[in-house]
């Protein structure tokens, strides 16, 4: 494998609905990468999207995105992991460009929720002929594992509230999130709807339309098409017990934990190396699992760090830089992109108010319904490494 | 879910049938295969006896799509005696609080229905041990 460095980002606001469609949205956002990057083709595109056969109808994504991108030609296809997809796309189109088979390849993500009804859909994650049947949904699983973590640690009720409230300051100055320029109080946190007990609406990530994309190319190549390239270190994927009910202990996610020792051992740095972790928060209880999985906490204590106010911008370990899927949004397939496009910025020194100082190396997961499936990615700034 | 799915899945559904592993004797619920603690093949099946307690559990009030006749309902993970968990609903609750670590049963009940000609989609439901009086 040679190295591999982005060189473009393209990002779209997330909106609540789009007036654009699903081919319009993904193209719009590979041309951005591609302006991004200077560059006119490109040998490969990868594209997530986890709804679109349900919401609008449509199979067939990868194609579709570089028909109306005007890259027929190409290879394209898409990529798929639930929830994750968007960071199984990078992490394809990262093979691609590292084994030699591209020069250069797209990953792009693109979602729009707006149509349709999203939650039987995204409930089509879990397993259906067991847990759909019986009635469950992405949130009441979050629920119940929110309701065994409160209980298992004796958690005080407003515990969790600190990842919603540092998701939506952090969104305020990203002028892509959903929630861009809005404020959101502690305390209307700490008051919203109790939906699926004991899990509030906001513990929930949004509903939203939205599309990103990435360019890949070489390491060595990587300064002819941008001035600031930052490089993927690591890309890894793992899977659990597909129920979170199958699981020795359903509030380890052995998933998180494997890819993540396993990226930390690709990219040769150590946890305490890791500047931001974008972290996939579609719940406040995901967030908090995650980061005990990774080790950013010890089993229960992952509350702490939001409770004590250790993952704000200058905080121990940053989370949700740029809002989180909690307040830029989460347009599923597209999240994962999102997140990549976030961190070039952080490397970059490009991400204004929300700058994490001297970041160096972030550190990205995805997941696929609960931590089913989990990639995990960590990137470096190409300057420090030089 | 189409109508073979369904079949495919009744004994386990309407009687709580799994499997017990002929290498490691480890129950298996739902059956499948392949033991998933020692990896061997799985195929004896197992009776199991429907009791067990709870894990956890949620609310729903806003029920998802073919669901909205049970609604609200309360969902669980509970934790089988022989050592499986399983998902389901909990039914005969009347006014009784659920908590972590309550005892209860297994009962076949309606799970919902595909409208007035469709099908009648019976499966396991858990409720409170009743008490002997």
């Amino acid at each position: 494998m040679r190295d591999v460095s982005i060189v473009g980002i393209g990002q779209l606001p997330v909106e609540k609905t789009t007036s654009k469609s699903l081919r319009q949205l993904g193209a719009a956002a590979v041309r951005l990468a591609m302006e991004d990057a200077n560059v006119e083709k490109v040998d490969a595109l990868f594209a997530s999207n986890m709804l679109a056969d349900e919401l609008q109808g449509q199979k067939h994504i990868a194609a579709l995105i570089a028909d109306e991108a005007n890259l027929t030609g190409i290879e394209a296809l898409q990529v798929g992991a639930a929830m994750a997809s968007g960071a199984a796309a990078l992490r394809m189109a990262y093979l691609a460009v590292g084994s030699g088979e591209a020069d250069l390849a797209v990953a792009v993500g693109v979602e729009k929720m707006s149509e349709g009804v999203a939650a039987p859909a995204l409930a089509k994650a879990l397993d259906v002929e067991r847990e759909v049947a019986d009635g469950a949904t992405m949130i009441t699983k979050n629920a119940e594992l929110m309701r065994l973590y409160f209980e298992r640690y004796k958690v005080p009720e407003d515990g969790l509230v600190n990842f919603p409230v540092t998701a939506h300051r952090n969104a305020r100055n990203n002028p892509n999130a959903l929630f861009y320029g809005q404020s959101v109080s502690p305390r209307s946190v700490r008051n919203s709807r109790v939906v699926y007990p004991p899990l509030r609406l906001m513990d929930c990530s949004p509903i939203c339309d939205g599309a990103a994309a990435v360019v890949l190319a070489p390491s060595q190549e990587a300064r002819a098409y941008s001035p600031h390239p930052v490089m993927i270190l690591a890309s890894s994927v793992s899977t659990d017990r597909f129920r979170v009910e199958d699981r020795a202990n359903p509030l380890w996610l052995e998933a998180a934990h494997i890819s993540a020792q396993k990226a930390f051992r690709l990219a040769n740095v150590n946890r305490e190396d890791v500047n931001l972790y974008e972290v996939h928060d579609a719940f406040s209880i995901m967030a908090c699992l995650l980061l005990e999985a990774v080790g950013f906490a010890e089993p229960g204590q992952g509350w702490r760090l939001a409770a004590e106010k250790r993952i704000g911008l200058r905080g121990e370990i940053p989370i949700t830089t740029m809002g989180g899927l909690k307040a830029r949004g989460h347009p599923i397939g597209a999240t994962g992109l999102y997140q990549t496009c976030e961190i070039v910025l952080q490397l970059t020194e490009r991400a204004g108010k929300n700058q994490v100082r001297n970041a160096s190396i972030a550190m990205m997961q995805s997941v696929g319904a609960a931590a089913t499936t989990v990639l995990t990615h960590i990137f470096g700034s190409n300057v420090a490494n030089s | 879910m189409e109508l073979s799915q369904h079949w495919r899945l009744k004994q386990q559904r309407y009687s709580l049938v799994g499997e017990i592993c002929p290498y490691c004797e480890g129950k298996i619920f739902p059956p499948r295969d392949i033991c998933p603690d020692c990896g061997n093949e799985a195929k004896t099946t197992f009776q199991f006896n429907g009791k067990g307690e709870i894990y956890s559990f949620t609310t729903v009030r806003q029920a998802p799509a073919g669901h909205e006749e049970n609604a609200p309902y309360t969902l669980a993970l509970v934790r089988l005696e022989e050592g499986p968990m399983v998902a389901a609903q909990l039914t005969d609750l009347d006014d009784q609080a659920v908590e972590i670590g309550m005892p209860v049963e297994m009962v076949t009940r309606k799970l919902r229905s595909e409208g007035e000609r469709g099908l009648l989609i019976y499966g396991y439901k858990f409720r409170p041990i009743l008490k002997a009086a």
